[in-house]
């Protein structure tokens, strides 16, 4: 047998490695404030280097644009198509969300001209400010827009998605929108309402692991001047902040917080999630429906090996298409809602709950998010991974003009074929435990509930997974 | 202040910078016409008339909008290039002959492949423009569009080597090429059979005496050039074996019956002919043959090749649409 001591650097150790000291439980914070760390807040503190970044994403955006419009019409050739669909999408639904929940906001270009006009500056509000600054109307608050708005992408998605004109519009009219709420209404009125990505963004922020938050609220109380609301773009009080979903990360509150009251932390998964719901709001429900109708359907069409489905979705405008068109609404609005709520229903028959149903699908539909942020990275993999080889072509020649600034390219595939159904399948079993968790923690919370199981939901989970998983798998 | 204006000055310095990167093209792509190729249904050749001087390079472009297609300019020996989506393909030419020449698709891209045509005048002031010789089937006062069956037919296909095998003399008028040119089989059947001194042979060895003659006017070289012409060009609708069974071949059959099919031309198409028929084929003649292939068939959605093949081309073809005729093997 060999002694702790005949290893020579047990004498060096210190007297805790060798005596077994009582397991430690829980002693990790369940939050870190990266605000704390000293380069992370010179970085963040200063505007400079996310302004420098925001102007590099407008310059890239402008220029996709125009490569979108001039440039070749062939998709795979065309830097737009390539730049926006792969990449960017995959960016973030990979990284930005699943890493920073809203964290895209955070350097999005769209806002930042129109923005300028609204508060007369860049750096600094200025006297002159341009615009109405009106209120956003109470009855169009929420996600329905965004919800709408994706729908609308969705049942386009086959021709936006691959011809580089139709795109370069799609972003021309999204700038010219966003620039046109900023003289109209006050505050980000396109990123909060209208935005598509903005929306669902903000809706799986819930579930991911950066939150900026009031560190003492007795500070912000005391302090009268609430320079915080004062400095967001957003017009976000993060004082009133119940969870992430409506806060762009722009980080103008810590910069603007003369107390350094607030805190950018990292925060374990779905912290925002599994919370008791007041209101009976039904938007972000479907929004969250939406999601998962959209990740099945564009599963099919783009992944699925039927080419008549493929035919339909992109025949704008024939009969076929109105068919598909008129099946993606209706699974999306009718279909996936008529299910869940009929789940729901049912347990709140097992259950005896006591809250009202439309309060209960609204408060269950937390369940859905892991589900569909989880899903969608899933369909990413496939759907965008294996066409990152295309990268380098556009850059290459970005116009399809002949050049070659890289010399001469053969970007080699990416094939991601062996590990791809690996990591879905992991993704998508994770997926399912966690709505399942916080659909199971959602019932421990009312007291009335004696078996905590939620088996229509659960069946819903694992039903939606498994078809998912089908049409990945094919 | 300051930083105010520095920010906004990186901003629209910024958007200037990429607004004015198409502006790069004028100056950086003015090397060269770009040609835009799409199907014909969608347009296919952009720009597609092009004028150059006699002995001046033309640079072109090429590139394609939808599938691959391939260019190639008809009359000239020239192989044809490779024109794939979004990619380009550079390609310089220098005529010596001033005319109007026709560029052409060379991939089977749609059914209206062949529509994908554009001219290249190439001009040259000094230079008077000679009359051209009219072809054979107008000099002859040929028809081409009356229908034509042979009356009489082979009951197997005849063998020029079975020909060879009688040992015969055939008069010369019959083995002299205009003869060929000007005459169809059955025509040279017909002199044969009422030529006494035929008289023994069967109905069958004066086709196979035929085919022996009309294998003389070929050369092998001529039967290949022309196996090459038709696969790369008339397979798609004749098919392979020359049964009129092509990939398009049901696609034109149902532009007959129906013209709402053919929206896109607005013209009727037939079931591509059938090289395999002797009733049609042994009562055409090379002539015949030559004005269908170069005029085109009207109403019946066959293109004209005049622009594109040479002369010689067209006589190769026609050698080789005699072998679904004829065994033209000369030993057994």
């Amino acid at each position: 047998m060999t002694r702790l001591q005949e290893f020579p650097w047990t004498e060096k150790a210190t007297i805790d490695v060798a005596v077994p000291q009582p397991v430690k439980t829980r002693t990790l914070p369940t939050q870190l404030n990266l605000y704390r760390i000293p380069w992370l807040q010179a970085a963040l503190a200063n505007p400079w280097p996310q302004f420098l970044l925001r102007v590099v994403m407008l310059m890239g955006f402008l220029f996709t644009i125009v490569v979108a419009l001039l440039g070749s019409r062939v998709g795979s050739h065309n830097f737009a198509i390539i730049m926006v669909w792969i990449a960017w999408w995959t960016t973030l639904k990979l990284g930005f969300i699943p890493l920073g929940g809203r964290s895209w906001c955070s350097i999005c270009p769209i806002p930042l001209p129109g923005e300028w006009l609204q508060q007369g500056g860049i750096m600094e509000k200025g006297k002159r400010r341009l615009g109405l600054h009106l209120k956003w109307p109470k009855a169009l608050r929420g996600s329905w827009l965004q919800s709408g708005g994706f729908l609308l992408i969705g049942m386009f998605s086959a021709i936006t998605l691959t011809d580089p004109q139709v795109t370069g519009w799609v972003l021309l009219a999204l700038f010219a929108l966003a620039v046109g709420m900023s003289l109209v209404f006050e505050h980000r009125a396109f990123c909060s309402y209208i935005c598509p990505i903005g929306g669902f963004s903000g809706m799986y922020s819930k579930a991911a692991p950066v939150e900026v938050k009031v560190i003492d609220k007795e500070v912000c109380a005391q302090h009268g001047d609430k320079s915080c609301y004062r400095a967001c773009p957003w017009g976000v009080y993060p004082l009133a902040m119940k969870d992430s979903s409506t806060c762009g990360l722009c980080m103008e509150c810590l910069r603007a917080c003369p107390k350094d009251n607030l805190a950018l932390n990292l925060r374990p998964y779905g912290t925002d999630l599994a919370r008791p719901v007041q209101s009976t709001r039904l938007d972000e429900t479907f929004l969250a429906l939406i999601m998962l109708g959209s990740a099945l359907v564009f599963s099919a069409v783009f992944l699925g090996p039927w080419g008549w489905l493929k035919m339909s979705a992109y025949n704008i405008g024939s009969q076929a298409w109105l068919v598909y068109a008129a099946s993606f609404l209706a699974l999306n609005l009718l279909v996936l809602p008529g299910i869940f709520a009929m789940c729901v229903a049912a347990w709140k028959k097992i259950s005896h709950s006591s809250l009202p149903l439309r309060r209960l699908i609204a408060q269950e539909a937390q369940g859905l998010l892991p589900l569909g942020l989880l899903a969608w990275m899933a369909f990413t993999i496939s759907f965008a991974l294996p066409k990152l080889n295309f990268v380098v072509g556009v850059i290459n020649d970005p116009f399809g003009w002949g050049w070659k600034l890289l010399g001469a390219s053969s970007g080699g595939g990416l094939d991601v074929s062996q590990i791809s159904l690996l990591l879905q399948v992991f993704l998508l079993v994770v997926s399912v435990f966690w709505s399942a968790r916080v659909t199971r923690k959602l019932s421990t919370t009312d007291e009335k509930i004696s078996r905590p199981t939620n088996y229509p939901l659960l069946a819903f989970y694992l039903v939606y997974a498994g078809a998912f998983l089908w049409l990945l798998a094919g | 202040m300051i930083k105010e204006w520095i920010a906004r000055g990186i901003v629209i310095l910024g958007l200037a910078a990429v607004i004015s990167i198409p502006v790069i093209k004028t100056v950086h792509g003015s090397n060269g016409i770009v040609i835009h190729a799409r199907m014909a249904e969608k347009g296919g050749w952009t720009p597609e008339n092009l004028t150059v001087a006699v002995g001046e390079p033309l640079h072109l472009r090429l590139t394609s909008d939808d599938v691959s297609h391939g260019f190639a300019v008809g009359q000239l020996n020239q192989p044809a290039v490779e024109i794939n989506p979004g990619e380009m393909t550079d390609i310089t030419l220098v005529f010596t002959k001033p005319g109007k020449y026709t560029f052409y698709c060379t991939r089977w891209c749609s059914l209206n492949h062949w529509r994908m045509r554009g001219t290249i005048e190439v001009t040259d002031p000094p230079a008077k423009t000679e009359p051209a010789k009219p072809p054979l089937y107008v000099s002859l006062g040929l028809d081409i569009d009356t229908a034509h069956k042979a009356a009489v037919t082979p009951v197997g296909i005849p063998a020029a080597w079975r020909g060879a095998l009688l040992n015969l003399s055939v008069p010369v008028t019959y083995l002299n090429r205009d003869y060929y040119l000007s005459h169809t089989p059955l025509d040279l059947w017909s002199a044969l059979r009422s030529d006494q001194s035929y008289k023994d042979l069967s109905e069958q060895e004066v086709w196979d005496l035929v085919a022996w003659v009309w294998k003389s006017n070929t050369t092998p070289e001529q039967v290949q050039a022309g196996k090459e012409i038709y696969s790369a060009n008339c397979a798609a609708c004749h098919g392979e074996k020359g049964g009129g069974d092509g990939v398009f071949a049901d696609q034109l059959a149902a532009g007959s019956a129906n013209t709402a099919s053919n929206q896109n031309t607005g013209e009727h198409t037939q079931r591509p002919a059938n090289f395999t028929d002797p009733a049609t084929m042994l009562s055409a003649s090379p002539a015949h043959l030559q004005g269908k292939i170069i005029r085109g068939g009207m109403g019946t959605g066959m293109p004209a090749w005049g622009a594109i093949f040479t002369e010689d081309q067209t006589w190769e073809l026609i050698a080789y649409l005699w072998t679904f005729q004829f065994n033209s093997e000369v030993t057994p």
